[in-house]
C-alpha cells in the first residue's frame, strides 16, 4: 500500500520540482512550491499510517503551518515586485546577480 | 603587583578618548591636549625607567590579572632590560612625532599644487597616534603571549588608518597591503599561540612559565616558524619586504617614523625574545638560514635603497639594510651581537627618526618626495641641511654617532660568534661589513643631489627650520651624538637579559674580550 | 732587535692624566661654533684660532712631561671612561709615537689656522669653516691618541667627515660636491678593511687595545694566515686614507677644497694617518720580510712612481702638489714596510713632510689669493718679484722637497732610500728613480710659476699676501730647512721612538752617510730632473695652452687613467647592478606579491559570474545537489 502513495508523491514532487525550474509565472512557481510540500506531506502521512505511529503526522502539521506562513511572506514579496517592476517574472527579479 | 605599566598603558588611552570627545574645530586643542599627553607618558616612563634595577630579576614592573580564566589567559605585564628600552624609545619618539606631524593632518600641497585632503579629521589622527602609542607600550611589555598577540594585531588598526587616511597620493593601496601582509604574519602566528598553548599543555600562556616547555624539536620547528614568519614580515626580511617601502613612503612623515622606528621592531623583538627562548633548538637548526636571509637583505635592501628617486622610498630601504644587521645580530647568538642588535633597535628609531621628518620637511617644503626635484637646498636652507646631514651619517653609522656603537658589535659579535663554528658566520659578517661603502654610496648621493650644486628655480624661497622643527630635530640629534660617545646606559640595561636569553637559549658564547676591558 | 716598551696603565695625574684636553678644547670649539651659528661670524675664527692653539699648548705640556720620564715609562695609558661595557674602553695612549704625531697636528694645524684667517678673509661662511677645521684637529687627535682600534676607528672616519665636509665647503660647486663624495667613498673600501681587520684582531687576541695586543704579542709571536690578513687589511685601510694605490683617485679631486685644507689635511696630517696606521700595528707587518709588510712597500713604491708621475702633467698647480703628496706619502709606505729599521725614517719623513708640503700648499694658495683664484700655473709666470716672500718660502719647500742637501726633505728621504736600497734593493732603486722624478715636476711648478715670462690673465693684479698669511709660511719653511736635519743627525728621532715602535738591532742602526752610492746617484738623478725641467719650462717658453703631448702625458694628465679604471670597474657594473636591483624588487619580489593578489583577485572576478540572479538556476544547482548528495549517500550505502 505504502509504495503507491510514495510513488504518487514522488511524482507530485517531480512535477512541482519541474515546475519551479521551468515556468517563469512567479504564482506558477510557488504554487509548484507549495506542490513539492505538500508531496512531502503525503510521504510523511503514508510512513505514519505504515509505523503506525503519529510522528509523521505531526510533521505534516507543522509543515502545512509554515508553508501557510511562507505563502503570506512569499505573496507579499511577489504583490511588491509586480507593483514596482510591472511583472510577475521571476526572470526580471535579478538585481541579486554578481 | 605593579601599578606602573597599567598606567603607562591607561593614560594614552584615556588621552585618545579626550581627544576624540573634543568638539568639531578645536583641532588646536587637540593638538596640544595629545602633545602633553605624551609627553605625561615620557615622564612616567622615565620614572619607571630609572626605578629599573639592572642586577634585578629579569621581569620587573610585572602585574598579572585575570583575564579569560578558562583558557588561563591573563592580563600579564613587566618589563626586561630591552623591552624597557623599546618602551622608552616609544615614549621618547612619540611627543616628537606629535610635534612633527602638527599639520600632516591638515592636508598636504602635492607637488602639482593639487591638495590632498585627509580623510578623517585632524582629532583622530591624533586620537590615533596615543591609541598606537599605548598598544606600543603593551606589545612590548606584555608578558602574556596572548596578549601580545592582541597587541601585535592591535596596532595593525591605528596604523592602518593614519597611513590610509592621511597619506599620500596612493594611501589606499599602502595601506591595504601593509594591513594584508601584517594580517597574514599575524594569523600564522595566531596557529603557533594557539598550538603552543595546546602542546605545552600548561593552561597559561604566560611566557616565563613557557620557556622550556616544548622539548619536541619537531614541534618547536613548526612553532618556529609560525612566529619567525609573522615576525620576519614585522621587521621586515627579504624577501618579504616590499611593504615597507610603499606603506613608508605613503604615510606621513610622522606615522612613517613610528611605522619603521617602533612598530617594525616588534618583529626583531619577538624573534629575540619568543622565537629564540620559546623554541631554542628550533632556532638554532634555522640559524644559517636565517643568517643568509639577513645578509641578503643588508646588501640588497642597500643597493635597492641606491636606485631609489624617491626620498621617503630611500630612506626605507636604507631601514630593510639596518633591520638585516639586527636580525643577523639575533640570531649569531653572542652576548656582544644579541646586545648589539637590541642597542641598534633603539639606536635605528633614532636614526630613521631623525631622517624620516628631516627629509619630511624638506618635501613639505616642496610637496615631492622625488629626489630630482631638489637640489642646492644646503644654500637656502643651511640648519635643514645641516640635520639632514647628521641624520643622513647616523643612516651610514658614522662612528661617534648611535649607530655606529650598533652596527659595529652587531658585526664584530657575529664575528666572533663561537656558537656554530665560527666560518659561516664569520663570512657573514665580512660580507655585511661591505654595506659600510654601499651606506656611504646611498646616502651621500642623497645628500649630494638635494643639498649640494647649484641652487633649484623650485628651492630658492625655501624657508629654513623653523622653531618648532628644531625642537623635533634637535632632541634626536642630542640622542644620536650622546649614545654615539656614551652608550653605557643603555647596555647596562640591555646586557644582563641578554644574558638570560643566551642561558634559556643554552648557547655558551660568553662575552668576547673580557680581558680587554682592564684597560 | 729591540721591542717596543711595555705600556703601563697612568695612573698619576698630570699634563698626561690631562691629555684629554688636548682633543676636547677643539670639539668644544667646533661645537661652540656649529651650535651658535651665526652668532658667532664675528669672532668665531677668532675662537677657532684659540682653540687649536690651547690644544697645542696642551700637546707641548704632555709632550715636556713624557721626555721627563725614564725611556722605559714613555707608553703611557689613560683610561678615560667604559665605552662599550665588558668590551672597549675609551682612552689614550700617550707615547713617543703619538705625541710626535700630536704636535705635529697641533703645531702645523694651528698655523694653518693662522693662515685661514687671512686666506677664508672673504668667505661669508668662514666661521662654518672654522668649525670644521676644528673638527677634523680633534678627530686627527683622537685617531693618534686612542689607545685602541675602536677609539682609533672613531677618529679616522671623523677625519673622513671633516674632510668630506671641507672638500665639499664649496658645495654649491657640483664638482665639490662630487669630490666630497667620492673622497668618503673610495675612504669608506679602505675603512671596511680597517673593520674587518678589526674583526680579526679582536677573534684572534680577544682584545683590541694596543697595551693588550702587545703582552700577548710578546707572549707568543704571532704567525700564520691571520697575521697575514690582518696585516693586509690594514693595508687597504691605510691605502683608502693615505690615497696609496689602489685608492688613490680621490686625493687629486679632493684638491677642489679651499688650499689651506689641502695642507692640512689632504698634506700635513690626514693622508698620512695610513703610515701612523702601519707604524702602530707593527707588530702585524713583522717579520719585515712577511708578505704583508712587502705589500706595505710595493704599495709605497708603486704609489711614489705613480703620484710622481702624475705630478709631471699637471697644470693645475695644487693638483701637481696632490700628485707630490701621494708621491711623498709612498716614500713613507716604503720606509714603514722596512720595519722598525724604516720606521724613523717614515715618521720623520712624515713630520718634515708636514712642513714643507704645508708650506707649498699654502704658497699655492698665496699664490691663488694673488691670482684671483687661478690655479692654472700655465697663467703664472714671474710671479717671484711680485710676492717676494712667497716666492722664498716655496722655494726653500721646494728644496726641502727635491731633497737639497742639508734641508730636511735631504735627511728624511735619503734615509728611506738608502734603507731602502739596504733591505728591498728593487724596491729602493726605483725610490731613487722617484726622486729623480720629483727633481722634474717640482722645479717644473717652480719655474712655471715664479720665472719666466708673465702669461696672467688681463686681470691679474698680484700682490703680496697679507701678514696674517706669510707669518705661517715663514715659520713652516723654518721647520722644512732644520726640523730634517735635527730628527735624523745622530738617530734622534729613532731613539726617541724606539719604546713606542722599536729599534732596529744595534747592528742595523743606520749612520748617516753623506757619500754613499744610493744618495750620489739621487743627488745625480735630481740634478738632472731640475735641469731637464729648466730647458723645457724655465727657459723655453711656456706655451699657455697645453700641447697634445704624448700617450704618456696623457696618461698622466688622466691620472694613470685610474678613474677611468674605477668607472668601468666599479661605477658602471654598480649602477646596473643598481638598476637591476630596482627592477628586480619592483618586477621580480613586489611584482610576485602583487601578481599574488591580482590572481586572487582575477580569480574571484571570475567566479563571481556564477551568480546569474536567475533564481532558476539556483533551483536547479540546489537539485543537482540534492540528488549528488542522494547518490553519494547512496553508494555509501548508509541509507
Amino acid at each position: 500500500m505504502t509504495t503507491h502513495y510514495l510513488v504518487l508523491s514522488g511524482l507530485l514532487f517531480a512535477i512541482g520540482a519541474m515546475g519551479v525550474l521551468i515556468r517563469r509565472n512567479a504564482i506558477v512557481v510557488f504554487m509548484c512550491v507549495e506542490l513539492m510540500l505538500n508531496a512531502c506531506n503525503l510521504a510523511f502521512v503514508a510512513f505514519a499510517r505504515q509505523n503506525g505511529n503519529l510522528e509523521g503526522q505531526i510533521i505534516a502539521f507543522f509543515v502545512m503551518v509554515v508553508a501557510a506562513a511562507e505563502v503570506v511572506v512569499g505573496l507579499a514579496i511577489i504583490v511588491t515586485i509586480f507593483r514596482t517592476r510591472r511583472s510577475a517574472s521571476v526572470d526580471d527579479a535579478n538585481l541579486l546577480k554578481y | 603587583m605593579s601599578p606602573w605599566l597599567p598606567i603607562l598603558m591607561a593614560v594614552p588611552v584615556l588621552g585618545a578618548i579626550v581627544v576624540a570627545l573634543l568638539p568639531k574645530g578645536s583641532d588646536k586643542l587637540a593638538k596640544q591636549v595629545t602633545l602633553l599627553v605624551s609627553l605625561v607618558v615620557l615622564v612616567l616612563t622615565l620614572v619607571v625607567a630609572v626605578q629599573f634595577k639592572t642586577g634585578g630579576p629579569r621581569f620587573q614592573f610585572q602585574a598579572v590579572y585575570d583575564w579569560i580564566p578558562s583558557f588561563g589567559v591573563k592580563f600579564g605585564v613587566g618589563v626586561d632590560g630591552i623591552a624597557l628600552v623599546l618602551i622608552a624609545l616609544s615614549a621618547v619618539l612619540v611627543p616628537i612625532v606629535i610635534l612633527a606631524s602638527w599639520h600632516d593632518a591638515d592636508g598636504t600641497q602635492s607637488a602639482d599644487g593639487t591638495l590632498i585632503t585627509p580623510k578623517r579629521s585632524v582629532k583622530t589622527y591624533f586620537s590615533l597616534l596615543l591609541v598606537l602609542e599605548a598598544m606600543m607600550i603593551g606589545v612590548f611589555a606584555a608578558t602574556d603571549i596572548f596578549l601580545f598577540y592582541v597587541f601585535f594585531e592591535a596596532m595593525l588598526i591605528p596604523m592602518y588608518f593614519m597611513i590610509g587616511s592621511y597619506g599620500g597620493a596612493q594611501r589606499s593601496y599602502a595601506a591595504v597591503k601593509f594591513l594584508l601582509y601584517s594580517l597574514f604574519g599575524g594569523l600564522l602566528m595566531l596557529v603557533a599561540v594557539i598550538a603552543l598553548y595546546v602542546v605545552a599543555g600548561k593552561n597559561t600562556f604566560m611566557f616565563p612559565e613557557l620557556v622550556g616547555a616544548i622539548q619536541d624539536p619537531a614541534t618547536q620547528k613548526w612553532l618556529f616558524a609560525g612566529f619567525f614568519i609573522a615576525f620576519a614580515i614585522k621587521a621586515p626580511l627579504w624577501p618579504v619586504h616590499t611593504w615597507l617601502p610603499d606603506a613608508a613612503a605613503q604615510a606621513p612623515a610622522g606615522a612613517a617614523v613610528l611605522l619603521v622606528g617602533v612598530l617594525d621592531k616588534v618583529g626583531t623583538f619577538g624573534m629575540l625574545r619568543f622565537c629564540l627562548e620559546l623554541f631554542p633548538d628550533a632556532a638554532k637548526a634555522f640559524t644559517m638560514p636565517i643568517v643568509v636571509l639577513a645578509v641578503i637583505s643588508i646588501i640588497y635592501g642597500a643597493i635597492v635603497a641606491i636606485g631609489q628617486t624617491d626620498m621617503k622610498r630611500l630612506i626605507a630601504y636604507t631601514s630593510i639594510s639596518h633591520f638585516g644587521f639586527i636580525v643577523m645580530g639575533v640570531f649569531a647568538m653572542s652576548q656582544v651581537s644579541q646586545s648589539g642588535a637590541a642597542l641598534y633597535m633603539v639606536n635605528h628609531g633614532f636614526a630613521t627618526g631623525a631622517l624620516f621628518l628631516a627629509a619630511g620637511f624638506l618635501i613639505a617644503r616642496r610637496g615631492s618626495p622625488h629626489i630630482a626635484d631638489y637640489g642646492g637646498v644646503q644654500k637656502v636652507t643651511p640648519l635643514l641641511a645641516g640635520f639632514f646631514l647628521i641624520a643622513g651619517l647616523a643612516g651610514l653609522s658614522l662612528p661617534g654617532l648611535s649607530s655606529f656603537v650598533s652596527e659595529f658589535m652587531v658585526m664584530i659579535g657575529t664575528y666572533t660568534s663561537t656558537a656554530f663554528g665560527s666560518g659561516a658566520l664569520a663570512v657573514a659578517a665580512i660580507v655585511s661589513a661591505l654595506a659600510v661603502i654601499l651606506a656611504a654610496v646611498y646616502i651621500l648621493w642623497m645628500v649630494q643631489r638635494t643639498m649640494n650644486g647649484p641652487t633649484a628655480e623650485s628651492v630658492k624661497a625655501f624657508k629654513d627650520l623653523n622653531v618648532r622643527e628644531i625642537v623635533v630635530l634637535a632632541p634626536l640629534v642630542a640622542l644620536i651624538i650622546g649614545f654615539g660617545f656614551f652608550p653605557k646606559p643603555l647596555l647596562d640595561v640591555i646586557n644582563p637579559t641578554v644574558t638570560q636569553t643566551l642561558v634559556n637559549v643554552k648557547v655558551d658564547n660568553p662575552a668576547i674580550a673580557e680581558k680587554g676591558a682592564g684597560q | 732587535m729591540e721591542s717596543p716598551a711595555e705600556i703601563v696603565q697612568h695612573t698619576a695625574g698630570g699634563m698626561i692624566g690631562a691629555s684629554w684636553l688636548m682633543i676636547a678644547f677643539p670639539l668644544l670649539g667646533a661645537a661652540i661654533l656649529l651650535i651658535l651659528g651665526r652668532m658667532t661670524n664675528r669672532w668665531g675664527h677668532l675662537l677657532g684660532v684659540a682653540m687649536s692653539l690651547a690644544s697645542f699648548v696642551v700637546a707641548v705640556l704632555t709632550f715636556l712631561e713624557l721626555i721627563g720620564l725614564p725611556a722605559d715609562q714613555r707608553r703611557q695609558a689613560v683610561r678615560l671612561y667604559e665605552f662599550i661595557p665588558g668590551m672597549v674602553d675609551m682612552g689614550l695612549l700617550i707615547d713617543p709615537l703619538s705625541i710626535s704625531f700630536a704636535l705635529l697636528i697641533t703645531g702645523v694645524g694651528s698655523l694653518i689656522h693662522i693662515y685661514s684667517i687671512g686666506y677664508m678673509a672673504h668667505d661669508p661662511e668662514r666661521r662654518r669653516f672654522f668649525s670644521y677645521l676644528n673638527l677634523f684637529v680633534a678627530a686627527m687627535l683622537l685617531l693618534v691618541l686612542a689607545h685602541n682600534y675602536v677609539g682609533l676607528f672613531i677618529g679616522w672616519e671623523g677625519v673622513g667627515l671633516a674632510s668630506y665636509l671641507l672638500i665639499g665647503f664649496w658645495q654649491f660647486k657640483p664638482s665639490a660636491a662630487v669630490a666630497a663624495k667620492k673622497a668618503f667613498i673610495v675612504n669608506r673600501v679602505g675603512d671596511f678593511g680597517l673593520l674587518v681587520g678589526m674583526f680579526i684582531i679582536l677573534a684572534t687576541f680577544h682584545t683590541l687595545t694596543f697595551s693588550d695586543l702587545g703582552a700577548q704579542i710578546a707572549k707568543s709571536p704571532p704567525s700564520g694566515g691571520a697575521i697575514t690578513a690582518i696585516g693586509l687589511l690594514l693595508l687597504l685601510g691605510a691605502c683608502g686614507k693615505s690615497a696609496q694605490l689602489p685608492l688613490q683617485s680621490w686625493l687629486l679631486d679632493a684638491m677642489e677644497g679651499p688650499t689651506p685644507v689641502s695642507a692640512l689635511i689632504h698634506a700635513a696630517t690626514m693622508v698620512t694617518a695610513g703610515v701612523y696606521l702601519v707604524v702602530r700595528s707593527g707588530a702585524f707587518f713583522f717579520p719585515p720580510d712577511s708578505a704583508q709588510a712587502l705589500a706595505v712597500s710595493i704599495v709605497g713604491a708603486a704609489t711614489l712612481l705613480a703620484g710622481a708621475i702624475i705630478g709631471c702633467a699637471k697644470d693645475d698647480i695644487k693638483k701637481g702638489l696632490a700628485g707630490s703628496t701621494m708621491s711623498q706619502i709612498g716614500y713613507m709606505m716604503l720606509g714603514a714596510g722596512l720595519g722598525p729599521v724604516g720606521y724613523a725614517f717614515a715618521i720623520g719623513h712624515l713630520i718634515t713632510h708636514g712642513f714643507f708640503k704645508a708650506d707649498m700648499f699654502l704658497g699655492a694658495g698665496s699664490v691663488m689669493h694673488a691670482m684671483n683664484d687661478e690655479v692654472d700655473m700655465r697663467k703664472y709666470g714671474g710671479l717671484r718679484k711680485f710676492m717676494p716672500l712667497t716666492f722664498v718660502t716655496f722655494f726653500v719647500g721646494y728644496l726641502a722637497i727635491i731633497g737639497f742637501p742639508l734641508l730636511s726633505g735631504y735627511f728624511t728621504k735619503d734615509g728611506i732610500i738608502e734603507t731602502a736600497v739596504h733591505h728591498q734593493p728593487i724596491l729602493g732603486w726605483l725610490a731613487v728613480l722617484g726622486a729623480g722624478i720629483t727633481g722634474f715636476y717640482m722645479s717644473r711648478m717652480v719655474f712655471m710659476t715664479f720665472f719666466g715670462e708673465k702669461r696672467w690673465e688681463k686681470d691679474a693684479h698680484p700682490h703680496e699676501s697679507p701678514a696674517v698669511m706669510t707669518w705661517p709660511l715663514i715659520l713652516l719653511s723654518i721647520g722644512a730647512v732644520f726640523l730634517g736635519g735635527y730628527l735624523i743627525l745622530s738617530n734622534r728621532l729613532m731613539d726617541f721612538l724606539a719604546p713606542a715602535v722599536g729599534a732596529p738591532p744595534l747592528s742595523e742602526r743606520p749612520e748617516f752617510d753623506p757619500f754613499s752610492t744610493a744618495g750620489l746617484a739621487t743627488l745625480a738623478l735630481v740634478a738632472v730632473g731640475a735641469g731637464f725641467a729648466w730647458v723645457r719650462y724655465g727657459r723655453a717658453e711656456v706655451p699657455a695652452v697645453a700641447p697634445r703631448g704624448s700617450f704618456l702625458t696623457t696618461f698622466a694628465r688622466r691620472d694613470l687613467f685610474g678613474d677611468a679604471l674605477n668607472e668601468s670597474l666599479f661605477m658602471r657594473p654598480g649602477q646596473w647592478l643598481t638598476r637591476f636591483a630596482v627592477y628586480f624588487d619592483n618586477r621580480g619580489v613586489d611584482g610576485l606579491v602583487n601578481g599574488l593578489a591580482a590572481g586572487i583577485g582575477g580569480t574571484s572576478g571570475r567566479l563571481r559570474r556564477i551568480q546569474t540572479g536567475f533564481a532558476r538556476t539556483y533551483a536547479l544547482s540546489i537539485l543537482f545537489g540534492a540528488a549528488l548528495l542522494a547518490g553519494a549517500l547512496l553508494l555509501v550505502g548508509n541509507i
